[in-house]
């Protein structure tokens, strides 16, 4: 199995590791439930070296951009600016989700899922051809997200330099310091950074992070924080087959510049026309128990399937993310185990920045 | 790594039982089962003077990872079920020997356990 730069770090903190689409990574350093109010309480910090940066340089790295993505990178326009989007296959299915950010017209560096990797560095440099951009993984870069309502004073903290360069920085903005990328954004519904650095950096930040007080929280955290906040999971509410149209991902889809011709552009368009079916909505469950992936869903409009089912630290409760036919409401049933259990839908996000939302 | 202790009896699925001596058991699921489990959220558990024929799925305990039936190891009646795990399910994972009992019940003598030694043996 791959390992991470930080992999020797989880180990001296008890993490318990798993495989993790072939890394072997840390579900948890021994509860994922103290993770998770560590990081929506203060701060805790999660070893994502496994996901990948590209960097895009080169006199049509803009142009490119515009047909690789679904979103239009010439919203970017301050340097540091992060963009998410979905990049599509000509069926209008998403390759991946990933975020951008803008350097300057001919350099930008986007991240992009761990899983997902290979595939996606073999379709960006089909789709490559014939641009003047090099498209450059950075396999060498570590990336540490640190998250919560304190995460940023302890970066500041833990990293001399930091705040002078990352003291200002809006959310969804990034800025360099050295060899470090130091980015206002995150996974989990708090404030915080996602810093991307050298692997022989990693080690040091991390024990410097550590000594400010910043909680390792592994993989197991990560996921129930992201499902509070109504993050989507590539593989679970979309994935090749899936049009971000039918995994209310439509804010991420720009079709403002008719002249813009992305890739499943022409398919997105004829699905928008001929009706989209389906959509991703929240689920409360009213009793115990624990809502899990691929569980049946009941709605007054037919049946839909959870496409991320868990247990709430923040809210004591089952929630989940599942697809349903478009403008089911009110109340619906999961099927759990052996039975039905009535739940009611909403609109995610079910917590953002330590309170609860719905 | 795991706590087997030699006071009691274990399942193959990872529950211990302990003979009270009085013609009732107590029964919970070990250190090894709850750390695979992981953080436990939900405990359903079946309520005094409930019966339960051997096999029965009559507990089921809930965690962030998976929920995993109880399996009735005998014919049975409940005596007394773990009030406590309602607030907190977490007793299971940071006292699953003791605190974090699941039922007592009554029964005819159980078939089929294994010794602490034997668990132990199961677990490499």
């Amino acid at each position: 199995m791959k390992h991470t730069p930080l992999y020797q770090a989880h180990i001296d903190a008890e993490g318990k590791m798993v495989d993790f689409g072939g890394w072997e990574m840390p579900l948890n350093y021994g509860s994922q439930i103290e993770e998770h109010h560590q990081v929506r309480s203060d701060a805790g910090m999660f070893d994502v070296s496994h996901m990948t940066v590209v960097d895009f340089q080169g006199v049509e790295a803009k142009k490119f951009l515009q047909t690789l993505i679904a979103n239009d990178v010439d919203k970017l326009k301050i340097q540091g600016k992060a963009l998410y989007s979905c990049m599509l296959n000509e069926n209008g299915g998403v390759v991946d989700d990933l975020i951008v950010y803008y350097l300057s017209d001919e350099d930008y560096r986007m991240v992009i899922n761990a899983g997902t990797t290979e595939k996606d560095i073999a379709w960006i440099n089909a789709q490559a051809k014939g641009f003047d951009v090099a498209v450059k993984p950075k396999l060498d870069l570590a990336m540490i997200a640190v998250q919560g309502p304190n995460a940023r004073e302890k970066v500041f903290a833990a990293i001399p330099g930091s705040e002078e360069v990352a003291g200002e920085l809006k959310p969804f903005n990034a800025a360099s310091l050295g060899s470090l990328f130091i980015a206002r954004t995150g996974y989990t519904g708090e404030d915080g950074f996602e810093i991307m650095l050298p692997e022989k950096s990693a080690e040091f930040t991390w024990k410097m992070l550590l000594e400010v007080g910043v909680r390792p929280c592994g993989l197991g955290a990560r996921d129930t924080l992201r499902l509070e906040a109504g993050m989507s999971l590539y593989g679970s509410e979309m994935n090749d087959e899936v049009s971000p149209l039918e995994a209310a991902l439509t804010w991420t889809i720009d079709l403002t510049d008719e002249d813009r011709n992305f890739v499943g552009r022409k398919a997105l368009e004829a699905l928008r026309d001929k009706g989209v079916k389906k959509t991703i909505v929240g689920l409360i469950l009213d009793g115990k128990g624990v809502i899990r992936d691929h569980q049946k869903v009941v709605t007054s409009l037919g049946d839909g399937e959870v496409t991320s089912g868990t247990f709430s630290p923040s809210m004591g409760k089952a929630i989940a993310l599942a697809s349903v036919p478009m403008g089911a409401t009110g109340s619906c049933e999961i099927e759990m185990r052996t039975k039905l259990v009535s739940a009611k839908i909403v609109k995610p996000p079910f917590v953002r920045n330590g309170k609860v939302l719905v | 790594m795991s706590e087997v202790r030699d006071d009691r009896q274990y399942t193959e699925t990872h529950e211990w039982i302990l003979d009270n001596g009085d013609g009732t058991y107590t029964m919970g699921v070990t250190d090894h089962a709850q750390a695979l489990l992981g953080d436990m959220v939900f405990i359903e558990l079946p309520g005094e003077g409930d019966e339960a024929s051997a096999e029965d799925e009559f507990c089921v305990v809930e965690s962030v990872k998976a929920a995993s039936g109880v399996y009735a190891p005998a014919d049975l009646e409940i005596t007394e079920a773990n009030e406590a795990l309602d607030d907190e399910p977490e007793l299971v994972n940071s006292s699953c020997y003791d605190d974090g009992w699941l039922v007592k019940f009554k029964a005819d003598g159980i078939d089929g356990l294994m010794s602490a030694e034997d668990y132990t043996d199961t677990l490499d």
